[in-house]
């Protein structure tokens, strides 16, 4: 039986703390103030700084007609390569841009620059070794990047299932790619990731004759977490099941593209 | 995996909530709502801040962490409860089709500071 329980770890600072706290979850939490303290109400989110960049990217991209794709998953399981073959099969009927993070190295950078799309890679290394991708850090990348002929931007987010999912970066949709040689049971472990994403690959189907993964298990795992989320399966390696994936991403487009010159 | 970043944006608003008429002063709670939902490890995230609010007004200061449940309301029918498994379905109506009206919280409420002439 799964649970939400990080939060039962979270005993009070021991021998610090100031007194009982008494708490409703109604949004008017009464602190018992220890004497000799006061009290300043705050009431600001933590990401704050993150959420108005964001905001200010997604107008930047709005001003453009520009969707933007924020890819998300562990690592090794496989963003890369289905984003080249993605790249290769929408392009030069639609023209792309690619930001990819990483903590270290150029490797898939120069992977995607093949297709042709300009690319950006993202060190996170000079920002900390941060494992996802910050609002702030894709408005300093998109100065590399001329955004004007560009309709679809994809960002390759840090191999990471747990961070990505709380950094909003001004993207139009989510998508998180899950692969075969993974637990069927990572949707049930990480449930911010699914519960944000509007769609999610289940990759490498080409290895399932030789694997004890039970793919349906894994399907019914992401509809516990989002039931109406769209789930395609697919080989990235072998182009197995690549269409109905390219037809979702091609109808996202379509329509904010439309929207955008109907304004 | 971010709690660093997190504990350091705490100590920056944190900081800039101080009134001009208490500085200097040592915040001595920071109560924190942190939804079900949010990728926090609260363990780390005192940890972290333990560690990164050396040398600044919150150096000491205790994290209160307020658990704040995941909250569903169903747009089908209607019907709000509170998730505490992983299965996002209505258990009404078994509409997938839901809105998380708590959870997602990671939110500075208010802080405490030594009052004057208290210490």
């Amino acid at each position: 039986m799964y649970q939400f329980n990080k939060m039962q770890i979270a005993n009070h600072h021991s021998g610090s703390h100031k007194g009982p706290h008494i708490h409703d979850h109604q949004n008017t939490a009464l602190h018992s103030v220890k004497s000799g303290t006061r009290e300043i109400k705050v009431v600001r989110r933590v990401l704050d700084v993150n959420d108005q960049m964001a905001d200010q990217n997604r107008q930047v991209f709005a001003k453009k007609g520009v969707f933007v794709l924020n890819v998300m998953s562990s690592p090794g399981s496989g963003k890369t390569t289905t984003l080249v073959k993605t790249l290769s099969k929408i392009m030069p009927d639609i023209q792309c841009a690619v930001i990819v993070g990483d903590i270290c190295t150029t490797n898939d950078a120069d992977r995607l620059a093949i297709s042709g799309a300009p690319v950006v890679q993202v060190n996170t290394d000079e920002f900390g070794g941060d494992c996802h991708l910050a609002a702030h850090v894709i408005e300093k990348a998109l100065g590399g990047i001329d955004l004007n002929p560009i309709q679809l931007l994809i960002v390759e987010n840090v191999g990471n299932l747990v961070c990505p999912a709380e950094f909003d970066i001004g993207e139009d949709a989510r998508v998180v790619i899950l692969s075969v040689t993974e637990g069927e049971d990572k949707p049930l472990k990480y449930p911010l990731m699914f519960r944000e994403c509007d769609a999610a690959i289940l990759n490498k189907i080409d290895l399932l004759p030789y694997l004890d993964y039970d793919a349906a298990a894994a399907v019914e795992n992401i509809r516990q977490i989002h039931p109406d989320m769209p789930v395609f399966k697919l080989s990235a390696k072998t182009e197995e099941g690549m269409t109905p994936w390219l037809d979702w991403l091609r109808q996202q487009l379509t329509t904010k593209i439309s929207d955008h010159h109907q304004r | 995996m971010h709690e660093m970043g997190i504990a350091l944006q705490i100590i920056e608003i944190a900081t800039a909530s101080i009134p001009q008429s208490d500085v200097p002063v040592q915040v001595e709670t920071v109560n924190l709502k942190v939804g079900k939902l949010a990728a926090i490890v609260p363990e780390s995230l005192r940890f972290c801040f333990e560690i990164a609010a050396k040398d600044s007004p919150l150096s000491g200061a205790a994290l209160n962490i307020e658990e704040i449940p995941i909250q569903a309301r169903c747009k089908d029918c209607e019907a709000q409860w509170t998730i505490d498994k992983p299965v996002f379905k209505c258990q009404v109506c078994d509409s997938g089709s839901l809105d998380i009206i708590s959870g997602r919280e990671l939110n500075i409420e208010s802080i405490e500071i030594a009052d004057e002439g208290n210490e």
